[in-house]
């Protein structure tokens, strides 16, 4: 049974809103807009938005350095995160954090992460804050398959395992670990390797939106419930590159094909073609939320392109909080 | 006051923190057994649940500390041996020490990470390390490292009620040192030196168990004229200049004792940020004692030939005074 309309449209809402945004993200980076490096969530929207669509505001994700589809699944605000690409002082991180590092503490962001593996062991902390605290939180960690080969993972899960924490450690498998295929240096399958822990490990369709949000939420339940980790392995592909603008140092490592037959079960129109055809939703209702979602985008850029750059003596603060404050 | 030996003092000033502020946990291994003594007892008072056992994982735990912090804890993390920083470098020097500096201020990290450090007799290249100029080099954490019961404890309860990373470094070498501390908690802030010893001619700043060396150096230097001043800077991120610089204004002559390597380490730093600050106050070239930018070695002989010898802050004392004594006034 499908979950309500009104579900249903949000989903597609934030889907939209991560697709326009890192199609915006794609331009601005081509025009020499953006700083330093970026790295798109184009052909993975259904993992985050599935994923975060079953969590509340209080519960935590730690996200990667392709972190801009899960921020915005998890709530955060387009304006100041473009705000923060241009490096600017009204984004999130006042210009000091950039495209792999937004944060929003007050919506449970605790970080994109520029160090493929490192914010693993940062969700587990975050699980077992929530069990020493006897909060009923939900940590959901993002990783992709490349960082599936850090030793923290395997000690994440056994902590995570023993102390029983309330944490969703979700793979994203996007096939590539940088410029390489992954199975090329990946032993086994990445989901399996919870199983040994005695974590419940199970793979998804991570281009399925639906099926994420349900495997995803029962793994949740069981968490909030105090019966410890999961670990999810969302089978989905990055359309684009590993980084923006790649190309001009690395040579092709995947076919047309490859990426076409990928494209053809894109996870918004794929969602977009099934609420038309199962739930009833017309293309007119559809449009005008990829129109509103556009203008949000617009104005996004509009907003960072307008806000002034930090000041550069800001340099120097917030390399520590103030003591007795 | 009590009687503490100098472990027996933090884990005195960590059991205060402890009682003061239910979301202050320890975590590391073996903590309810309490390598060293610090956490000692801890898990009879205050249970399981805040007193976590970790398998040997140190970047996991050390980096599962950062997490916590960002989510409502105040994680003490003892990582046992200084030289296990390495094991989890990333999670220190990547994400605790960064994690507020990227979110532009948004996250306050207050975690202790402690550690027994330098060379205790013969625990070899991989358990012996000092690694503080290391830690203070990478920007977003502090780093204190006490001589004394009485300021271990004080330092303790600061770096615990403290909003950020602080690194505590427990020189293995004063883990006999017993002394009268307050029974009550008291706070030391970070930041303070403290003279340990007056003096006119010579400032020595010297670190750890090598304040008891210099002050022993010093009271024998006095029968021969010679008067020693000893500072312990007791915190090295953030680091007292004032109270260094002052003392060299006053002897116009500066020696660094430091327990670590010499490349790029805190008596490079000490002597230039005095050349800095207090050049014309110079009288003559500051030394340094070190050890040589070697590994710590295991034969008992080798390793006493890395270390900083009472001869050796002597010599370098008497160094400092060539001028004194070429003028004839020594």
């Amino acid at each position: 049974m499908l979950p309500d309309t009104d579900i249903l449209l949000n989903l597609y809402r934030r889907m939209v809103r991560i697709r326009v945004f890192e199609e915006k993200v794609q331009e601005l980076h081509r025009l020499g807009k953006l700083p330093g490096f970026v790295h798109v969530y184009v052909g993975e929207e259904a993992v985050a938005v599935g994923a975060c669509s079953m969590l509340r505001d209080t519960d935590h994700i730690t996200s990667t350095h392709r972190g801009h589809g899960h921020c915005i699944a998890k709530g955060a605000d387009v304006a100041p995160m473009m705000a923060e690409l241009f490096g600017r002082a009204d984004g999130y991180c006042r210009g000091k954090g950039g495209s792999m590092h937004i944060i929003d503490t007050s919506l449970g962001i605790l970080g994109a992460n520029g160090i493929v593996g490192g914010g693993i062991p940062m969700a587990t902390g975050s699980g077992l804050a929530d069990a020493v605290l006897g909060r009923d939180g939900v940590t959901v960690c993002f990783f992709g398959d490349g960082a599936a080969n850090q030793g923290v993972l395997l000690e994440s899960l056994n902590l995570a395992a023993i102390w029983q924490l309330p944490v969703v450690y979700l793979c994203e498998s996007n096939q590539y670990m940088e410029f390489t295929p992954t199975t090329d240096l990946t032993a086994g399958r990445i989901y399996r390797r919870g199983e040994p822990f005695g974590v419940a490990s199970m793979e998804v369709d991570g281009n399925d939106v639906l099926e994420v949000r349900r495997v995803v939420g029962e793994a949740v339940d069981r968490a909030r419930r105090g019966e410890g980790p999961t670990l999810i392995e969302a089978i989905t592909y990055r359309f684009s590159g590993h980084s923006e603008g790649e190309s001009a140092f690395v040579s092709a490592y995947r076919t047309e094909e490859e990426v076409e037959s990928w494209k053809a079960r894109d996870p918004v129109t794929c969602f977009r073609d099934l609420l038309q055809t199962e739930a009833g939703i017309t293309a007119a209702e559809l449009d005008s939320i990829d129109a509103e979602e556009q203008e949000a985008i617009r104005k996004a850029v509009e907003f960072a392109e307008a806000s002034p750059h930090p000041s550069p003596d800001e340099a120097l603060d917030h390399v520590f909080a103030p003591a007795g404050g | 006051m009590v009687r503490a030996y100098f472990m027996q003092a933090m884990n005195q000033g960590l059991r205060a923190a402890m009682e003061e502020d239910e979301t202050v946990i320890v975590m590391g291994e073996d903590v309810d057994r309490g390598v060293f003594g610090v956490t000692r007892g801890l898990i009879d008072t205050f249970g399981a649940n805040r007193i976590r056992k970790t398998p040997i994982s140190e970047a996991a735990f050390v980096g599962a500390a950062v997490g916590a912090a960002a989510a409502g804890l105040k994680p003490f993390a003892h990582v046992m041996f200084s030289s296990f920083f390495y094991v989890a470098m990333d999670q220190v020097a990547n994400q605790a020490a960064r994690l507020r500096y990227m979110s532009g201020g948004q996250v306050e990290l207050p975690i202790v990470y402690f550690a027994g450090t330098g060379p205790s007799g013969s625990a070899a290249a991989q358990h012996s390390e000092n690694p503080h100029s290391i830690l203070m080099h990478t920007a977003g954490l502090k780093v204190v490292m006490p001589s004394t019961p009485h300021d271990a404890k004080g330092l303790m309860i600061t770096a615990v009620r403290d909003p950020n990373p602080v690194v505590y470094l427990a020189d293995l070498r004063l883990s006999r040192r017993r002394e009268s501390i307050p029974r009550e908690p008291y706070e030391i802030p970070l930041g303070v030196a403290d003279v340990k010893r007056e003096g006119e001619d010579v400032t020595v700043v010297a670190l750890a168990s090598l304040v008891h060396t210099a002050v022993d150096v010093a009271d024998r230097l006095e029968a021969d004229g010679i008067s020693v001043e000893v500072v312990d800077p007791r915190s090295l991120v953030p680091l007292d200049w004032d109270t260094i610089v002052a003392s060299v204004r006053k002897t116009g002559r500066l020696v660094v004792a430091d327990p670590a390597r010499r490349l790029c380490g805190l008596a490079a730093e000490i002597i230039t940020g005095v050349s800095e600050r207090a050049w014309d106050s110079l009288r003559s070239q500051p030394q340094r004692v070190t050890w040589p930018d070697i590994p710590v070695p295991f034969s008992p002989v080798l390793e006493e030939r890395l270390d900083v010898s009472a001869g050796d802050v002597e010599e370098a004392i008497r160094a400092t005074l060539g001028d004194r004594v070429a003028a004839g006034s020594a």
